[in-house]
């Protein structure tokens, strides 16, 4: 079968649409290698996976351009892999090793790349919201053109921060996409419990920028919203509030049971809101591609997460000397270095 | 030189910096149209114009983390929080974010950011704006911490903290605004470092060691504590955080005995870190126990009466001076 590379849907190519599939299966298949990684005592502290919501992750940033910026918080692998991060790069630090992204000093909550524009998951809620004003700001302020989008959860709703940041991205009409990914828990606490209204939109509105609500399971409705909240901000119109609804079919962290939610209610979105299978199905119905792409994908998808293993596994340790690196950009400055290193 | 506050000294760092390098700007709470809830920014509006000098919500949690996330951008910004008793609304940003990244990230991210912020009691200002909190910031690896306490050492550090590449934290003192000394002409470029402690004064039978306000008291105790014949060495720390050991090691191999005077709580804070790391490297030279001068350990209250009952005294200076130098070393 021969199909034709001309846009075939959302205005994306063929190659693109396959691409965003490769991404969805990456995601998954990366964060279910992780979880095997940290039941074998590989990967430490806290770790959040994904799956679930490669909609969301792959919507968005399939829209951002290289020199565009993303800041999330925790669940931030698959943001980083979108976003071009090497998957080895990713799985080394979640393994702690100086071949990690972060030279092993970050963790699962704390992906950077200067030059691919991921500034870092932050692990406390809500605050890179603040920060992604700041990064947006400066862009504002340089008269360059790019965009910030800034990825957190539906808990960060109920921080001061995420108020206070809206309302000044809205009066200073910052480049900066604000995308909550409602999973419709904050840990435990489900969101109908901890929201006063059970909507953003009234939110967007009350700081007078536009909003959307999204269906997270559908990665080219995603795609859709987010392009028009980008294009939003980088022609200087300020910012947008997307709320994507989604759900993490693991739980909120490794070690986290769900007493809270029914096992019926995870197989429920599990079996027939899986963003990869809605995605695939529409595929399929459009006559775009075939079964054996989406094959193809997964396979490859395994084996870069294999790899991403083996590779992190044969890295490193830092050394003992860089617990004192990186206190300080000259670090002759730092407290300890000087006292104990001296 | 010439004789100028304070706070004209800092308004032209603020100035010059902000004409040096066009990365520079100034974001806060009425500091532009307002001029600056203590006049440091007036002027400043009119002639930098909107986009450099940014008035803000009162939200410091959301103005802490744009300062943040500019310097990430690759600006220098120069955050003021009102008052110090207001960066507790910031201190995640501060302390979870600002003295993190660079090390969280393995050194990629540069945070060349300035914090300035005022502390400090005496105005009757009340409990929950007259505090002292460079202890629990100096606590934070990430983070310089400096308190300059003249107009000269005022423009010179904050010329080195903008030019700085990690977050400062420029802690100020309200009634430190007015005070005069010599700072070099306009036209005569100087900085100060932001790691060097200063001996203001030198002296022989007893180190005094102090920062900020306190400076100012202390050297009038020595002044007249040397008309009773006790030489007091005066050491200016000016920085909290790193902190100049060495040139207290030395003065204390000379004097063999220390006060430190801060106008800060005594318990577990500034005065009390800095003894330990006193008889850390010194012991051997100390001939007397450490005395510490400190304001009350109580919140600030605002009758004027207790407020000045709670501030540390020039005479609590002398008092401890005169309880470790001994009748013996005093020369008439």
């Amino acid at each position: 079968m021969v199909i034709s590379n001309a846009t075939a849907l959302a205005g994306l190519t063929r190659t693109e649409l396959l691409e965003m599939h490769y991404k969805m299966a990456l995601m998954r298949r990366f964060e279910e290698k992780s979880a095997e990684e940290y039941t074998r005592g590989k990967i430490g502290g806290f770790m959040h996976l994904y799956i679930g919501q490669e909609a969301v992750g792959v919507g968005c940033i399939t829209t951002l351009r290289p020199s565009d910026k993303i800041l999330c918080s925790y669940r931030e692998h698959g943001h980083a892999l979108a976003k071009g991060m090497e998957p080895g790069a990713v799985m080394a630090e979640l393994f702690g090793k100086i071949t990690g992204c972060s030279k092993g000093k970050g963790g699962s909550m704390h992906m950077w790349s200067n030059e691919l524009g991921i500034l870092g998951g932050n692990g406390i809620v809500a605050a890179q919201m603040p920060i992604a004003a700041g990064v947006a700001l400066a862009a504002q302020y340089l008269g360059e053109d790019s965009v910030t989008a800034c990825f957190f959860g539906d808990g960060a709703v109920d921080e001061g921060a995420f108020h206070e940041s809206l309302n000044l991205a809205s009066i200073w009409k910052l480049p900066v996409v604000y995308v909550c990914e409602n999973n419709q828990y904050s840990m435990g606490m489900a969101v109908h419990k901890a929201w006063a209204i059970d909507s953003l939109l009234p939110r967007a509105a009350a700081y007078n920028m536009p909003g959307e609500q999204i269906d997270g399971m559908d990665v080219i409705s995603v795609y859709e919203s987010m392009k028009r909240a980008v294009e939003h901000a980088r022609s200087g119109q300020g910012p947008t509030l997307l709320e994507i609804k989604t759900y993490r079919f693991r739980g909120h962290s490794m070690t986290d049971p769900s007493y809270y939610r029914t096992r019926e209610e995870e197989h429920q979105w599990r079996t027939t809101r899986d963003p990869i299978g809605i995605f695939e199905k529409k595929l399929l119905d459009h006559g775009l591609v075939t079964q054996a792409e989406f094959d193809n994908n997964d396979t490859r998808a395994i084996q870069v997460s294999e790899d991403a293993a083996e590779f992190a596994d044969n890295s490193p340790d830092p050394s003992p000397e860089e617990l004192y690196t990186d206190v300080m950009v000259d670090n002759s400055t730092a407290l300890t270095y000087r006292y104990e290193r001296k | 030189m010439r004789t100028i506050t304070y706070r004209d000294a800092l308004r032209e760092a603020i100035r010059e910096e902000m004409l040096r390098d066009e990365r520079v700007f100034i974001l806060g709470e009425d500091i532009a149209g307002y001029g600056g809830t203590y006049a440091v920014t007036k002027g400043l509006f009119e002639e930098f114009g909107e986009k450099r000098v940014r008035d803000t919500p009162l939200a410091e949690e959301v103005i802490t983390g744009a300062a943040i996330g500019a310097a990430l951008g690759g600006l220098r910004p120069i955050l003021e929080l009102m008052t110090i008793n207001f960066s507790l609304l910031a201190t995640d940003l501060i302390v979870n974010s600002a003295a993190k990244l660079h090390y969280m990230f393995g050194g990629q991210p540069q945070l060349p950011l300035v914090i300035r912020t005022p502390g400090g009691g005496g105005a009757q200002r009340g409990a929950q704006h007259s505090q002292m909190f460079e202890s629990w910031y100096a606590h934070i690896p990430g983070l310089k911490v400096v308190m300059p306490g003249t107009p000269y050492d005022v423009k010179g550090m904050f010329k080195s903290a903008v030019r700085d590449p990690d977050p400062v934290l420029f802690i100020e003192h309200e009634l430190l605004y007015n005070v005069k000394g010599e700072v070099p002409d306009e036209d005569v470029e100087y900085t100060v470092p932001l790691n060097l402690a200063e001996v203001k004064r030198p002296g022989r039978e007893v180190t005094i060691i102090t920062f900020s306000r306190m400076l100012h008291l202390s050297l009038q105790a020595a002044d007249d504590l040397s008309k009773e014949g006790i030489e007091a060495e005066v050491i200016d720390l000016r920085s909290i955080r790193p902190i100049d050991i060495d040139l207290i090691v030395d003065s204390v191999k000379k004097t063999n005995r220390v006060v430190i005077a801060e106008e800060g709580w005594k318990y577990y804070g500034t005065g009390q870190g800095l003894a330990a790391l006193i008889y850390e490297h010194a012991f051997d030279h100390m001939d007397a126990p450490i005395q510490h001068v400190t304001g009350a350990d109580v919140p600030m209250p605002y009758s004027k009466a207790l407020e000045r009952a709670a501030l540390p005294r020039k005479s609590d200076i002398i008092e401890a001076v005169k309880a470790i130098v001994p009748a013996a070393l005093v020369r008439g």
